[in-house]
């Protein structure tokens, strides 16, 4: 049996995952700052995780970086270690961790429908499934995000004279709404807020066409009508976006699935999209990896306890500080 | 269906008032006749259906998904409808009907064939179209519109003053054809009988003293108490007396005694009280008559009732709401020269200065008003809460210091927040005992506050309802303390709301619930 803790601590070969403190050794599922921080000595992840890393906290964050890509292990002491692709953001990992007689998976932050700027998910079979329930209600349940961008373009074909400010975390998600309005035809100049044009710049990099981004400065005011702006969702509310006129509020989250919550925030297009599971995708995931035992890191946890009590399955919540519901990344 | 649809979920999301208006004026215009009118209907809450009720949906959604999942996701969203909406699983495609046809087909429908019709809207419904229709019955569509807005929208699309559309309102039906055909100017304005309708109540602002006393002149003002009963219109004429509430309910049938007895010809502002001979006892006494939809002869004589009149809208036919406050109480000085009983004219308050009034307002050694009234005399009758024209001048509220004990998530815009609140005092035998609930009073940075530490200090979990740690005390806000056998403290507040947050206060310095009751009660 490997032995691994309610922090994601693995005793045998001294390493945590994800851990929010600086620790002797880590394994970091992927780059979003709830998971991934700096000052851990030796870090394992995926290269392009490393690379977003090293973007965000400097070429210093970590003592030694040990990339392995996705299918590729590596073997500590006794456990042999595996990444697989998580589909949550570039680099987004699954981690396995197996002996000949015990496999645990961590999923980190997932989801399992089809992106196609990402690789895809692969489901691994597994004894104990330690999984995230950010959208671990029945309510959430979301629409191909694709028919959610033909609704931000026909809205902003009808209103020419509004600035369109999307809210989106600035690793990932930023970069897929920009990618998937690409893919859906929109090729006039994007605006991005001054936190994110370095990852973009790093997604392009690896080959995810962006098209044509300009920096989201006032050196022409007018430049805006009809624009789109994409900024972290914290900016949507601040000073800095006092500076556009007739903004149109749009916000691109899973959490938009409630109008109550997309009111509440004083969104006005509302764009579910989320890089994170929904109920279908928690509850497919749990029974595809056979596992007999389920730990639920962060999230909704209740409800998808009691579900897999119902279904025969162990469940234990471990209710990880610093990932609550206020920080969907 | 559709277009309803898109309109609500539009509405829902639009913050600013004009982009409201003009949404509204937008489906007012491009909607045909009836259904804009089911719309507008829905819109101003004047659609009624008795058959189905929010527990109908519920049953519904527990036969197809599990109870404990339906609870968490109700609990988290706050909402009935949208819960229901975005549970549901759509099953199959399919036209929705237009939302005229909808509704009349649904009244149609027989008690049996009811539940099938819905499931089957609800099965070719998408989410949004679900949750405007499961909006449409179970009350308070809570996006954001007040009727005012809605009208005011019709009084844009129409070119005409608000004035004109609150003034014959009451008298519109379903789907108000005739009212949209005045607006387009395809047709006259609607003839409606004075007698047949509720017309809106004048409203007062809260006074702030340094603001709307400071340059006034008594001089222009008339002060009369505000009474603690239930306001109402009575509208009488040669066929019989009708009472209505504040908001345009009729309540006559609570009141049978009352309406067989006044007589005239007129529409009449008032308060309604318990009482006789013009003795106003407490609201709590009233309570007893509001309670009982129809009372018995002796019920009735146990439980008297009478009405101080403060206004005039109609006498003998004619309108005075465009005349002064002051010739409007000539009218009713005559007419109140002779006894009127179970009707009485609310008397006046003699006073020099503002000083003398702010006393009197808060003698309160009967708790039969809640203050004074300060009316403008040159003021006419106007529907709604016209600017500058009447004031309410509350007692002022009183305090008390209690303990959080269980807290709760709001609903609406607050759904994701745990906004209400029950608090309590020690009893003789040092146990903690509740005495009221409040869900106001706090600006949002506490309640954001507040949310942290009842979700760090949960001890106890009863379904939605949280119980905390008895630690945090907060001073309570409320106008009226008065006895009561259905809490176990024995007590019930009046209005209470949070003053302030006594994040450093220790517990042990809250008074007992003994004092309380001797500081208020004897």
């Amino acid at each position: 049996m490997i032995s691994i803790d309610n922090k994601l601590y693995i005793r045998d070969i001294d390493t945590y995952i994800d851990p929010f403190f600086p620790v002797e050794r880590a394994i970091i599922t992927h780059g979003h700052a709830d998971h991934a921080r700096a000052g851990h000595k030796h870090v394992l992840c995926t290269p392009e995780t490393s690379e977003i890393m090293k973007i965000r906290y400097g070429e210093n964050c970590a003592s030694s970086f040990q990339t392995i890509k996705y299918g590729h292990s590596v073997k500590i002491g006794k456990i042999s270690v595996t990444l697989y692709p998580a589909a949550h953001i570039l680099g987004s990992a699954q981690v396995l961790l197996e002996t000949p007689k015990h496999r645990i998976v961590v999923t980190g932050d997932y989801k399992t429908i089809l992106d196609r700027h990402l690789d895809p998910f692969e489901v691994v079979p597994c004894d104990l499934l330690i999984t995230e329930a950010t959208f671990g209600l029945p309510i959430f349940k979301f629409n191909k995000p694709e028919m959610e961008i033909v609704r931000l373009l026909d809205n902003i074909s009808k209103n020419k004279e509004n600035t369109f400010l999307i809210g989106a975390y600035s690793l990932g998600k930023a970069q897929r709404i920009i990618w998937l309005l690409r893919e859906a035809g929109f090729s006039d100049d994007i605006f991005v807020h001054g936190s994110m044009d370095k990852l973009c710049d790093f997604y392009q990099s690896k080959g995810i066409r962006l098209g044509t981004l300009r920096k989201a400065t006032l050196d022409n005011k007018k430049d805006f009508k009809g624009k789109i702006i994409v900024a972290p969702p914290s900016a949507l509310k601040d000073r800095w976006s006092r500076r556009f006129e007739n903004i149109t509020r749009c916000y691109a989250s899973g959490w938009m699935q409630v109008k109550q919550r997309a009111k509440q925030s004083q969104i006005e297009i509302p764009l579910v999209i989320s890089d994170h599971s929904d109920w279908n995708e928690l509850t497919n995931t749990i029974k595809q990896t056979g596992a007999e035992k389920v730990w639920i890191t962060h999230g909704r946890e209740d409800a998808l306890k009691y579900w897999c009590e119902k279904n025969g399955i162990q469940a234990e919540p471990l209710s990880l500080q610093h990932r609550d519901e206020t920080s969907e990344l | 269906m559709k277009a309803f649809s898109n309109l609500l979920s539009d509405l829902i999301l639009t913050s600013s008032r004009n982009r409201k208006l003009s949404l509204l004026e937008q489906y007012f215009s491009s909607t045909p006749d009836p259904d804009r009118g089911y719309a507008l209907a829905a819109l101003t809450s004047s659609l009624s259906f008795k058959n189905i009720k929010a527990s109908f949906f519920k049953d519904l959604i527990k036969e197809k998904q599990d109870e404990h999942l339906f609870d968490l996701s109700y609990d988290y969203v706050g909402d009935l409808a949208e819960t229901i909406s975005l549970l549901w699983d759509q099953e199959k495609g399919g036209n929705m009907p237009r939302l005229s046809s909808l509704f009349e087909n649904l009244k149609k429908a027989k008690n049996d064939e009811l539940k099938n019709h819905i499931i089957n809207i609800l099965n070719i419904s998408t989410a949004d179209q679900r949750w405007a229709f499961i909006k449409l019955f179970t009350g308070g569509l809570r996006i954001g519109v007040s009727s005012r807005l809605v009208k005011q929208a019709l009084a844009n699309y129409g070119n005409v003053d608000l004035e004109e559309i609150e003034k014959i309102w009451h008298g519109l039906h379903l789907p108000y054809t005739n009212m949209f055909s005045w607006l387009e100017n395809t047709g006259g304005k609607p003839k409606i009988s004075i007698y047949d309708i509720f017309h809106p109540m004048m409203l007062a602002h809260p006074l702030v003293m340094e603001k709307d006393l400071a340059t006034a002149n008594p001089k222009d003002f008339v002060a009369e108490y505000k009474w603690d009963g239930i306001r109402v219109q009575i509208v009488s004429h040669s066929e019989g007396c009708r009472l209505y509430s504040r908001t345009g309910d009729e309540v006559s049938k609570s009141f049978p005694e009352i309406i067989k007895t006044i007589q005239g010809n007129f529409v009449l502002d008032g308060e309604l009280l318990a009482g006789i001979n013009n003795e106003p006892k407490t609201f709590n006494d009233l309570q007893q008559r509001l309670n009982k939809k129809a009372p018995s002869e002796k019920f009735i004589q146990k439980n008297p009732c009478f009405i101080k009149i403060y206004d005039v809208l109609f006498f003998n036919g004619e309108d005075l709401r465009d005349k002064t406050l002051i010739e409007r109480k000539k009218v009713l000085n005559s007419y109140f020269s002779k006894n009127r009983s179970p009707m009485s004219l609310s008397e006046t308050i003699e006073f020099k200065d503002w000083r003398f009034l702010d006393k009197i307002r808060d003698i309160s050694d009967k708790q039969i008003h809640e203050g004074v009234m300060i009316k403008s005399v040159s003021s006419p009758y106007i529907a709604g809460r016209p600017r500058g024209k009447w004031f309410k001048w509350k007692r002022n509220p009183k305090n008390v210091d209690a303990i959080i004990m269980y807290a709760q998530r709001g609903h609406g815009k607050r759904s994701s927040f745990y906004s209400d609140y029950t608090f309590g005092v020690f009893n003789k035998e040092k146990e903690l005992v509740p005495i009221g609930k409040a869900y106001s009073g706090f600006t949002d940075e506490e309640l954001n506050r507040l949310d942290k530490f009842v979700r760090s200090k949960t001890i106890n979990r009863f379904g939605p309802v949280r119980e905390v740690e008895k630690t945090l005390v907060v001073e309570i806000a409320f106008d009226e303390m008065s006895l009561s056998n259905r809490h176990k403290s024995g007590i019930a507040l009046r209005f209470p709301r949070f003053k302030r947050i006594r994040w450093d206060k220790p517990t042990n310095e809250v008074e007992t619930l003994d004092q309380i009751r001797k500081n208020f009660l004897e």
